[in-house]
């Protein structure tokens, strides 16, 4: 791997827009995926012979079938307003990594096969040949993008480049050079139903550990049901929940709260994953088939609800997309929305008074929260406009009596990416990690010097793994990233009736 | 005589190329299916909802005043007085001219230099700051050179030499009746005539495009109801995987 310094914090709390260095982050690139792990996805194991023809017909089918797509390649007038909103832009300082940067290594394809002036006065319009070193770049820039749709916000055409990386990482998964990181991880998923090839034994043993850990600290018997057929809540929560930290610490958070709440629920070894990576890789027949595994699970288990954990892309998924890819869900409850948050159910039962909380329990802690993207710029909770910035705050300050917002343009619609979103979060890619989420960092160490801020909560998988191992690069520890629900799980009395 | 004919055909061709062009880039748009919801939030959730978030990103720019206050600035400035000449500019089309155009006139006079003014302040981001000066090509100069020539000869025919506007207006009424009047042979009116032909003929195929494009672009147009209403189009990846998910490798 490369060596690479991490960047300076700054003193402000202002995003500095660094100077252009054109192509210091061009060695970025993710392992590409090997035949085993390209071909149960039905991608070629390796770059096709007639690749170029491949591609530019891929993109030509991709144009036709996402409106999205046809309308961005058209619309961009280069304007320059999202040339600064990129949080691996601010951090590398690559100018490739700008929005338009990016999306401009597939316009300027699409120009070419694609459009009349592209055709007859290449140079004039910016259009480029599909030779080797395009797919080089795409193959490293595509992978400099993490999917956050900050740019996307500041367009004034709701340019979205998630959108143009997504089908661009499906042109290259169609001639052959696909990231290993996301394809082997869909393979386990279907091969054995979640991200970490954990199978259903070790799933029964790791959630009887955390029985009996639930128990020797509380001392009350606190249940993880897996395959329980009649329960009511199905619970679908990313794999990183059964044992990597602070994740499990919010699982632990949602048992107490069913526990709580007296309402049954269950896990399944079938659908025991929520992320969706066919989202990463821009697969529609890959995010539809990793969908229909949490319908199979419900109707296999009759349950009446389902309700995801925290893990931002999967709420996307789950929020915009479930209904579409595996829906109907006409034999849930009608009376719930399919499906639900885990911080919308908590929150409803603390609107209800079903919690008794006490919050001096989290006062060794001054709580921040990082607002996940996919969550905060891809899907909603509850029925308000903005329900997914409100409800996690009020379930943090519920928990907490110490709670404060970082810079109101590094959250909410405006949140910085943690830097290991998209598909991008592999040790082969730490130098774009650590230096993405240099403008999250630099909003952490400003309210850590204004509050004494100690912990940042995160409702997401990624975000928590990705912070967990970033952190420690910006001079933080690691484990002043936490689980929403870990502050829940603390706060909450469990023996308050007695 | 020459030059009346050559500029009548100069612009039936350009009104033939614009209309068809912009009418088939539109009719791609509209069939082209947007298989899933991607409304960049918080989006509204109601049909009401995403007119008005609509009109607020056409009429206020309202994403691009979040983004950059500069761009912003001179993106509307340049807008909203190009909206107001082209409004006056109704006077040489219409017989008998609308009260309410005439009533505009004097604004649309002066709206001119301000139009010229957000050009030239778009134009002077693009060249003197790096990030806008990299992501530029040839074209995107050439864009802002053709509408600034537009402004200036429009101005310089308004303020310096003067046309014979009866004239003008006799040519293009009579070209709407496919009856052909004198145009002056006046070299600035030409110039500014053959740049407006030319600026209709590359709309079409041009980043232009993002007046109608706008209208389409799904993160901005669709109503946030996933939950509620359940959205499909027949996108061949969705139905043709609808079997073997079910059962296959698992």
């Amino acid at each position: 791997m490369a060596n690479f310094d991490t960047p300076e914090l700054t003193e402000s709390d202002t995003v500095e827009i660094p100077a252009l260095k054109s192509g210091v982050m061009s060695h970025s690139k993710p392992f590409v995926s090997k035949e085993q792990f390209q071909e149960p996805l039905g991608f070629p194991g390796e770059l096709v012979d007639n690749w170029k023809d491949v591609a530019v017909n891929k993109l030509g089918e991709l144009l036709q079938t996402n409106r999205a797509l046809q309308v961005f390649m058209d619309s961009c007038v280069k304007c320059g307003a999202c040339t600064d909103k990129c949080h691996y832009f601010l951090g590398t300082s690559d100018p490739r990594n700008m929005p338009v940067a990016r999306q401009d290594l597939l316009r300027s394809v699409y120009r070419r096969y694609f459009t009349l002036p592209g055709k007859y006065f290449p140079k004039l319009v910016g259009a480029t040949d599909l030779t080797e070193d395009v797919l080089d770049q795409w193959y490293s820039y595509f992978h400099q993008c993490s999917e956050c749709r900050r740019c996307s916000v500041y367009c004034p055409y709701g340019i979205d480049t998630a959108e143009i990386t997504m089908a661009t990482r499906d042109i290259m998964n169609a001639v052959g050079k696909g990231q290993k990181y996301s394809n082997e991880i869909i393979g386990k998923v279907f091969k054995i139903g979640n991200n970490l090839g954990l199978p259903q034994p070790a799933l029964e043993d790791t959630l009887l550990g955390l029985e009996e850990d639930v128990k020797d600290d509380t001392g009350i018997d606190v249940r993880f049901p897996l395959d329980e057929k009649g329960a009511e809540v199905l619970v679908v929560t990313p794999s990183a929940d059964f044992f990597a930290e602070p994740h499990i610490d919010g699982l632990i958070g949602y048992a107490k709260v069913f526990h709580a709440a007296g309402i049954s629920w269950t896990l399944s070894s079938h659908a025991s994953e929520a992320a969706n990576f066919g989202l990463f890789i821009g697969s529609g027949e890959n995010m539809k088939r990793i969908a229909m595994r949490i319908r199979e699970a419900a109707l296999d288990l009759g349950v009446k609800r389902i309700v995801f954990g925290e893990c931002g892309h999967a709420w996307r998924v789950a929020y915009s997309y479930l209904n579409t890819l595996a829906g109907p869900f006409d034999f849930l409850d009608p009376r719930y929305p399919v499906p639900q948050h885990i911080c919308e159910f908590t929150y409803d039962l603390i609107q209800r008074g079903v919690l008794t909380l006490d919050k001096s329990r989290n006062d060794h802690r001054r709580v921040t929260f990082h607002d996940s993207c996919n969550v905060a710029r891809a899907s909603r909770m509850g029925d308000m406009p903005g329900g997914q910035f409100i409800i996690p705050r009020e379930i943090i300050k519920a928990t907490c009596n110490h709670f404060y917002d970082m810079a109101p343009d590094t959250i909410g619609e405006g949140t910085f990416c943690c830097g290991g979103g998209g598909g991008l979060l592999t040790d082969d890619l730490m130098e774009l990690r650590v230096k993405g989420a240099l403008p999250r960092m630099n909003a952490l160490k400003d309210v850590v010097d204004e509050h004494e801020v100690t912990h940042m909560a995160a409702i997401c998988a990624i975000c928590k793994s990705q912070f967990s191992k970033v952190l420690p690069y910006y001079g933080f520890q690691m484990d002043q990233i936490v689980s929403v629900h870990q502050l829940v799980s603390d706060a909450l009395v469990l023996d308050a009736k007695q | 005589m020459f030059v009346t004919v050559l500029f009548a055909l100069l612009f039936y061709a350009a009104t033939a190329i614009f209309l068809a062009g912009i009418g088939m880039r539109i009719a791609r748009y509209a069939r082209t299916p947007a298989p899933l919801k991607i409304p960049t939030t918080p989006a509204p959730t109601t049909r009401g909802g995403v007119v008005l978030r609509m009109v607020t990103e056409v009429v206020l720019f309202n994403s691009l005043f979040k983004a950059n206050k500069w761009i912003w600035i001179f993106g509307i400035v340049f807008h909203v007085a190009l909206a107001l000449v082209l409004l006056r500019h109704l006077r040489y089309f219409l017989d008998p001219v609308p009260a309410w155009v005439v009533m505009i006139q004097p604004f649309g006079k002066y709206a001119a230099f301000a139009m010229v003014l957000g050009l030239a302040g778009l134009w002077a981001r693009r060249v003197f700051v790096e990030r806008i000066r990299y992501i530029s090509s040839p074209s995107d100069h050439l864009m802002l050179a053709l509408l600034l020539g537009i402004g200036l000869t429009g101005l310089a025919m308004t303020y310096l030499w003067h046309v014979d506007i009866t004239a003008v207006k006799l040519f293009f009424t009579g070209l709407m009746r496919f009856d052909f009047n004198p145009l002056p042979a006046h070299p600035m009116l030409l110039l500014h005539l053959l740049l407006v032909a030319g600026l209709m003929i590359i709309f079409p195929f041009s980043k232009l495009l993002h007046a109608p494009g706008v209208f389409f672009s799904p993160t901005r147009n669709q109503v946030d109801n996933p939950r509620e209403k359940r959205h499909l189009t027949n996108v061949k990846w969705m139905v043709r995987s609808e079997k073997p998910a079910a059962s296959a490798d698992q």
